[in-house]
Parts: C-alpha cells; sequence; structure tokens
C-alpha cells in the first residue's frame, strides 16, 4: 500500500522502523487514544485515485461544460488585462509555498513585498497606514464597521449608501446582524448617495461612520463635497469603498477628507476566477493605526544595521488579545497582495491613467451605441462614469441576455432596479464593442 | 539566501514604463471638482526591473519546497504542482462571478461539497470563507442563526477551551458572543468537570479543536457531546487540526454539529506567504437550510483554491486518504520520540499529527549564563536550513514548541532534522551563545523588534 502515491515517501521499510521506534506494532495502534467507535469502517464515497493525466482530462471535461464568454459586466468583478510578468513572478514558490512570515530572518521576500504593497495602498488612497491586505473588498467594507465603532465613542450605528456595490451591502449587514451593529441605507438623488439624506441620518447621535463609494454600483463617480464635514461634525467616521484602479484619475479617499479607505484590489489584473481569489484592502489614517485590523509590516534594522522588515504592532492581533482583538482576521491574502503589488509595479502612474483611457473611451463608445439602437433609455444623463454604467432597459430584458449569450457575450446584467449594466475594461476591443451593438441591433 | 536591499520604489527613474498597452483615442474626462490632483506617486520601472526586483525578493524568501517546514498547527505539506496547473486553466480564470451558464464550474462545487462531506460526515458545505478565522467566524453566524431560528434567542456564550487557537475566542466576539473559558486538566485535555457547571439554557455552543493544540485527541468528546446537545448548544469543530484524522475519524460522527476545514492546510493547497486559503464550512442535516443565509464574502468564495484542493483529492482518491492521516500521525510521533531525549516532553502519551516540547532538558544555564530559550532553538534551526517550529504557543507552557512534521516528509527528512535538533541541544548545553546570536546564516539577523513597533515605519517615503 505504501510508496505507492507520489506524495508519500514512505516505504513499507521505513514505516516499520518508524514504529518500533515508536514503540507500538501498527498504524492503526497510533490511534489507540480514539475511542473505537469512532473509527470510521465504512467505505469514503470518493473516487477511485485518478493519475495526473486522468485528472487533467477530467478538468479539461468540465471546462468544455463552462463555455468563454466576452466579458461585458462588472459589479465588483473587473476584467482588466494581465500582464504577462505577474503569474510568472507569483507562481515562484518561494512566495507560493511559504507560509505567513514569522521567521522574519528568511521571510524578507514577503516582508518586503508587503511593505511595497502598504506604500503602494497609501500612494494610490492618499491615507497614511496600509494593513497587509484582508480577504476581499465586501469583507474589508464589513470589518470597517467595527473600525469605526472602535475608534469612536458610544456608538452603535453606521450608515451605508444604498450606491454601494449590492454585494457590499450583503456583506456588511451580514456582519453587522450578528455583531449588533445598526445598519442604516442612505437613498440616493440622481444616481449618487444624497448629501441632504446623509446629514438627516448623522442626526442621530449613535451614528459612528458613514461607507460610501468612489465609484458606485452604476459606475457614477460620486460627488463627496460636503460628507467628510458633516460626518465629522456628528462625530463619525468617512470610510470611502473604492476601486483602486480608478484612482489614478479619481479624487482619493483623503483628498475627500475620508478617515478610512476599504475595496477590492481585483481589478488591479487579478483574473476573475468566478469571484476569488481577490484581496481586500484598508487603509487609515495615522491616528487611527492601532485600531486597524490584519497583519502589519514595518521596517526596522537587524543587529548589523541593515534594512529589515517585520510583522508589526501585533499588539492589536488575536494571537495576543484574543477576544479583545481588533479583529478575528489573523491571515492576509498575502500573494494576491503580491499581484497588485508587481501590476502597479508595472503600470506605474501613467499606465494606470491609460488603462482608465482606454475604459473609457470603450464605455463611451458602447453607451453611445446602445442609445443609438432605440432600445435603452439614457439614466443619469451627465453624470460623470469611467468604465462601467446602466441603462434603461426598453425591451425584454431576459431575451437581451439570450442574444447576447449566444453571440458570446457575457452581458447587460439586470440590477436589483431593473436597469442593465455594462462595463468595458482596456481588454475589450472595438471590434468586440461594435459587435455587441450589432448583436443589439438586430433583436 | 543573499541578502538584498532595494525597494521597488528606489529603483524608479521618471519616465520609465513596464507596461505595454494600446493607445487610447481618448483622455478621461472628469469635472476638475471629481478628478485627482497629482499622479499617484507609483514606481516608474521597466519590465526587466520588476522581474529581477521580485526574483531577488523571492530568493529571500523560504517555502516547503526550500525545505522541511515543521510549523506546528500550520501544516505545511507538499502542495502539488498539477493543482496549479488546473487552477490557473483560462476556462476557470476567466469567469466571471455573476456568470449563470457555467455548468463546469458548478460542477466543482458539488464535487467539492460531496467529497468534503464523505470525508468528515458532515451534511453540506459553503465555500465562502476565504481562511479558517473566517470559517470561525462563518460557522458560529450558523450557530445563532440555528438558536434564532428556533426562537430560542437567550444564547450569547459560546464555551472556548484554554488551549484553543486564539481566533476562536476573536471569532466569537466578532459574532456577537460572549466567550466563557473551559479549563485544560494536567493531561492536556479538556476537564469534564470544569465543563459542566457552565452548561445552561445562555450556551449556543462549544468550539473544540480535536486533536487539540497540543495533538492530543480529546477522548472525552463523546461525552462533552452529550453534555452539551443536552444543555441546548451545538458543537463546532476547528478543522485546523484535521490532518491526522484524514481517512481515519470524521467529525461528523464524533458528534460536531459545525466545522471549518482549511483547503490550505488539510487539503495542501499553498499558503501563499499567508493567503489565499479557504476555509469552507460545513454543517449538519439540521442546519443545512440556513447555509444560504451567510454572506461573509463578496461572491462564492476563493474558487481558485477549491480547484487546487478538488484536485488534490483527486489524485488521493479514496485509497490513498486512508493513509495520509495515519502517516502525519507516524511522522510526528517518530520525531517526538526521537528528540524526548533532548527536549522536555510535557505531555508524554501518544501524539497525533502535532505535538509540543517544553523547551530544552539542559538549555546550558550556569552561574552567569543564561540559558537557551525556545526562541534561540527556533533561530538556530534556521541556520541549519529548516524552517522553525511554531513557538510559544499553546500558551499552557513556557518554552512551547510545536512541531508538526505532515506526512509528505520522508524518514531521510526527518532524521535530517531529529540529527540537527540534537546537535542544537548539544550546543546549548556547552555554550548557549551560540544559540543567542543565531541565526548567522541568514540574509539578516534578529530585527529589532521594538524599534519597529516603538517608532513604526510602514510605508516608503521618498
Amino acid at each position: 500500500m505504501a510508496g505507492k502515491f507520489a506524495y508519500f515517501p514512505h516505504t513499507e521499510e521505513d514505516i516499520r522502523t518508524m514504529l518500533q521506534r515508536i514503540g507500538v506494532s501498527s498504524l492503526d495502534e497510533l490511534y489507540s487514544d480514539v475511542p473505537s467507535d469512532f473509527i470510521f469502517k465504512g467505505e469514503y464515497d470518493l473516487p477511485d485515485a485518478m493519475s495526473e493525466q486522468e485528472v487533467r482530462a477530467f478538468f479539461e471535461g468540465l471546462a468544455a461544460k463552462t463555455p468563454r464568454k466576452t466579458v461585458f459586466v462588472g459589479a465588483g468583478a473587473y476584467d482588466h488585462y494581465t500582464p504577462a510578468v505577474i503569474p510568472q513572478i507569483t507562481s515562484r514558490s518561494e512566495f507560493l509555498t511559504a507560509y505567513t512570515p514569522y521567521q522574519c530572518e528568511i521571510s524578507q521576500g514577503t516582508l518586503r513585498y508587503i511593505f511595497e504593497y502598504q506604500s503602494m495602498i497609501c500612494k494610490l488612497t492618499g491615507m497614511d497606514v496600509s494593513n497587509a491586505s484582508m480577504y476581499d473588498g465586501p469583507s474589508a467594507a464589513a470589518e470597517a464597521v467595527r473600525f469605526c465603532l472602535a475608534s469612536t465613542r458610544k456608538k452603535s450605528k453606521v450608515l451605508l449608501s444604498s450606491t454601494l456595490l449590492p454585494n457590499v451591502i450583503r456583506t456588511v449587514q451580514c456582519y453587522a446582524k450578528w455583531a449588533g451593529t445598526v445598519i442604516e441605507l442612505i437613498p440616493s438623488k440622481d444616481g449618487q448617495t444624497s448629501l441632504e439624506a446623509l446629514q438627516a441620518a448623522l442626526a442621530d447621535a449613535s451614528v459612528g461612520g458613514v461607507i460610501v463609494p468612489g465609484v458606485n454600483r452604476y459606475g457614477i463617480v460620486e460627488d463627496h463635497e460636503g460628507f467628510a464635514e458633516a460626518a465629522h461634525k456628528a462625530g463619525a467616521l468617512l470610510v470611502e469603498y473604492c476601486d483602486p484602479s480608478t484612482l489614478a484619475v479619481v479624487k482619493s479617499p483623503a483628498e475627500w477628507g475620508a478617515d478610512l479607505a476599504v475595496g477590492d484590489g481585483q481589478p488591479l489584473g487579478i483574473p476573475l476566477c468566478y469571484g476569488g481569489p481577490y484581496v481586500g484592502f484598508m487603509a487609515c489614517k495615522s491616528e487611527y493605526m492601532r485600531k486597524l485590523p490584519g497583519r502589519i509590516v514595518g521596517q526596522t534594522t537587524d543587529a548589523q544595521g541593515r534594512r529589515c522588515f517585520v510583522l508589526t504592532l501585533q499588539a492589536r492581533e488575536q494571537h495576543i488579545r484574543r477576544e479583545k482583538a481588533t479583529s478575528n482576521i489573523c491571515s492576509n491574502q498575502s500573494l494576491m497582495a503580491l499581484w497588485v503589488t508587481v501590476y502597479l509595479s508595472l503600470m506605474g502612474p501613467q499606465g494606470l491613467r491609460q488603462v482608465n483611457d482606454l475604459c473609457y473611451e470603450g464605455s463611451h463608445r458602447l453607451r453611445e451605441g446602445l442609445l443609438a439602437t432605440g432600445k435603452f433609455e439614457p439614466l443619469f444623463e451627465g453624470k460623470p462614469f469611467i468604465k462601467e454604467f446602466v441603462l434603461k432597459p426598453l425591451c425584454d430584458v431576459k431575451a437581451l441576455q439570450q442574444a447576447l449569450s449566444d453571440a458570446g457575450f457575457f452581458a447587460a446584467l439586470e440590477t436589483e432596479e431593473g436597469y442593465v449594466s455594462f462595463c468595458v475594461t482596456e481588454k475589450r476591443t472595438r471590434g468586440e464593442i461594435d459587435a455587441l451593438i450589432e448583436v443589439v441591433k438586430g433583436l | 539566501m543573499k541578502y538584498y536591499d532595494k525597494l521597488i520604489f528606489e529603483l524608479s527613474k521618471e519616465g520609465r514604463t513596464g507596461y505595454s498597452l494600446r493607445e487610447p483615442q481618448a483622455r478621461v474626462c472628469l469635472p476638475e471638482k471629481l478628478a485627482r490632483k497629482e499622479a499617484p506617486e507609483l514606481p516608474q520601472v521597466s519590465e526587466v526591473d520588476v522581474v529581477r526586483h521580485y526574483t531577488n525578493l523571492s530568493q529571500m524568501n523560504f517555502g516547503v519546497d526550500t525545505g522541511f517546514y515543521p510549523l506546528g498547527s500550520c501544516t505545511m505539506k507538499y502542495n502539488p504542482k498539477i493543482n496549479e496547473e488546473i487552477a490557473a486553466m483560462p476556462a476557470f480564470a476567466g469567469v466571471h462571478p455573476l456568470q449563470e451558464d457555467v455548468q463546469g464550474v458548478k460542477e466543482v462545487y458539488e464535487g467539492l461539497d460531496k467529497a468534503l462531506a464523505a470525508i468528515t460526515g458532515m451534511a453540506h458545505f459553503t465555500f465562502l470563507p476565504c481562511a479558517g478565522a473566517h470559517g470561525e467566524l462563518t460557522g458560529l453566524m450558523l450557530m445563532r442563526a440555528y438558536h434564532e431560528s428556533r426562537g430560542d434567542h437567550a444564547r450569547k456564550k459560546v464555551i472556548v477551551p484554554d488551549s484553543a487557537h486564539g481566533t476562536n475566542p476573536a471569532s466569537a466576539a466578532v459574532c456577537g458572543l460572549e466567550v466563557v473559558v473551559v479549563k485544560s486538566k494536567a493531561d492536556g485535555l479538556v476537564d469534564v468537570e470544569d465543563l459542566k457547571p457552565l452548561l445552561g439554557d445562555d450556551i449556543a455552543g462549544i468550539m473544540m479543536t480535536n486533536p487539540n493544540t497540543l495533538g492530543l485527541f480529546e477522548r472525552d468528546i463523546k461525552e462533552i457531546a452529550k453534555l452539551v446537545h443536552g444543555c441546548g448548544g451545538l458543537l463546532y469543530y476547528d478543522g485546523a487540526n484535521m490532518n491526522p484524522l484524514l481517512g481515519v475519524v470524521r467529525p461528523g460522527d464524533m458528534g460536531f454539529d459545525i466545522m471549518h476545514l482549511n483547503l490550505h492546510k488539510t487539503f495542501s493547497t499553498p499558503h501563499g506567504g499567508g493567503g489565499p486559503g479557504s476555509g469552507p464550512v460545513g454543517v449538519c442535516n439540521k442546519l443545512v437550510s440556513l447555509l444560504d443565509s451567510v454572506h461573509t464574502s463578496g461572491f462564492h468564495g476563493n474558487f481558485g483554491v477549491m480547484l487546487r484542493a478538488y484536485t488534490y483529492i483527486l489524485m488521493l482518491g479514496k485509497q490513498n486518504l486512508r493513509l495520509a492521516g495515519k502517516l502525519a500521525t507516524l511522522n510526528a510521533n517518530y520525531i517526538k520520540e526521537s528528540l524526548k531525549d533532548a527536549y522536555k516532553l510535557p505531555i508524554a502519551s501518544v501524539c497525533k499529527h502535532e505535538f509540543v516540547f517544553d523547551g530544552l532538558i539542559d538549555d546550558g544555564a550556569k552561574e552567569g549564563v543564561q540559558g537557551a530559550t525556545t526562541l534561540d532553538v527556533a533561530k538556530r534551526l534556521l541556520d541549519y536550513g529548516f524552517h522553525a517550529p511554531t513557538i510559544y504557543f499553546p500558551m499552557l507552557f513556557h518554552q512551547s514548541l510545536m512541531i508538526e512534521p505532515t506526512e509528505t516528509e520522508s524518514k531521510e527528512t526527518l532524521d535530517g532534522f531529529i540529527e540537527v535538533m540534537h546537535k542544537i541541544a548539544a550546543e546549548a548545553a556547552q555554550d548557549p551563545d551560540i544559540l543567542h546570536q543565531a541565526p548567522h546564516n541568514t540574509p539578516i539577523g534578529r530585527p529589532d523588534e521594538t524599534l519597529a513597533a516603538r517608532q513604526p515605519v510602514l510605508k516608503w517615503e521618498a
């Protein structure tokens, strides 16, 4: 039995010798402390072991049942281009197969790129301190609620803009429900968070935080003038939920006066991969540094004075503070943080700007083309957008989606409001955009 | 490994580019009040700069592919290469999470759900959690949802053993539960007599790790399950230590109602320097209808990690599964028995996948000479090309050194490790200073952690 599987190095003889050293006669005897009725005696309902070639064929079969589509949908997951360098770097096994960098002397690679990642997130958001990353954007927003209440006094409620992505609202509400935090949705006006409604909601003294999107669920770049002042006057923090890719061109959270920035790093070149792994980010002003959840990497020196990096400010964390920690999070999405770091290194300020220019060009071309078909009415005219927009359908949405799908497109996502949503990244060519418009024309 | 001191920002030169994009025909045009004033100060480097820089960084890192990683509680088993190829298949990597006509993707979820149910004895899983602690939180939400669904609103306390992972109490707090600690006995197992008075109609449940963080099987689990169920509570299984039970014992059969698995431990997916992981949560039949009520991440969890775990399970099959846990247990006991002559073994009984030493038997302490600590042993191991064990956890002992070899290590690798551990013990007895100064052969020496915390430098500044 032993010695026949590539991942188990034991020969029969090895097992015998080792059992002898331990002083037991069989592998089963190593489980003598387990009550015998708990030893599973049935047959596991699993397939027979496959060879590597058979496994590959199995997944090729599943791939064949997953037709590839040209993606014209965003809604929290954006089909941006992944430069060839990134997977080459992230698949280096010294990065891929390492654990959390507890032993810093042999983890300087991980610690350095996390430090670079933190620096880049700070540069993009304008914030002072970033953590080493979170699971994804929606869960980072949920952690932001806890952060707001921990950073303010005697508060129990957080306001969420109703223009945040639906999956952000859903995740925040789920966390808040069990933590006993009250969540109130702020209505929108003309496709963006309403300042008047926000001010009215802030009259409630229990509000500790406000979460608003930089670019919202309709793709609109929101105007947050007066938001920070209103929140701060009421003793609440302002949190901006942003698409980091757009931060090359849109006003940063810091410029809006926000205290905390969160979001998903997926638009920074991470493949769609059916929703994960992605990477959440979280960065705050320096006065709230010790309230940040998650890992943080800091710079220091060794005895010889060489610059080096370590996990730091750990007194916030669960392995020391247990139930009094800032969060239960004990890992980050390190490899995805590396993904983002390599992406931003390659793109630089000009490349990231150019990505936005290409998105802008394509999305405006598509919107005009779709409106010209007469099958949609415009929504929120004059509101600025970069890559995503919504239209009011005048045709049957299911038939529209089916026709697009038959032509190889994933597009026209139906929203909760009954609109249809489109997204154009730099990956979409003029040819693809025009072909999509032709399909709609032919309906 | 050699020391390399650059940060990517320090390679930057105005006007240099590392991207390749077609030329746009338009520029983003935003009202001035919505536009960013200055471009973000990202590095401006060429592609070759990026490749060399990160290759150099990788060479200051130690991974499972570099060498033995006996990190207790982390299950650093070999990460098979076929897993990576399957996860990178364009058909999967290019799927948008809101696409519905993706039969192949759905079959991955169904197949993995069925396999994990078979292995654990649970009914079904949710795959939303992205890590073990995320699974704990999701599982506790389900625990609360269950009681709420029965109109039982008073259950706001959860029992956690004093030996539990730090995430257990932290997850409970994030979920709005009050933590009640149950003590361990001298033999390292949960004290059933200490548990009894804690039980009542305010108890939502108990979180157990079995085998526990000392690597010991909680043999009173049957009675514990009976007591907790008897008071109306549920049993949560922290799957961090599932590896030795792989193919031997199913948590569902022990009476657990909810559990999480760490696909990045038990199911061979790489740790990635701290993530991404995946922490699917399984439940017994009576909780299945609640699975869709928790939304702890944005879409469907870390699909890319699930592909890797499913690949591993298919390679194992029902035949090899039977041996996985047993060989992990064999390896742990082999190291334990081979080193107990030099390291203090506080609990001598048979262990499962891991065990804990409480420091050196002879730490070399003499008049005017400080003895070698667990930290010193850990740092000295780095000099000899091994990753260190987990240290100072569990907190039941002062000099904890927690060793978990996993089943993918050969007898030769273990013998090499045992030899070095003996050598280190001899060094400590003779001249503990060699250990105090360690590591000597790594890219950097011990860092000044106090400086890092007192004067935090958390980002690069020009």
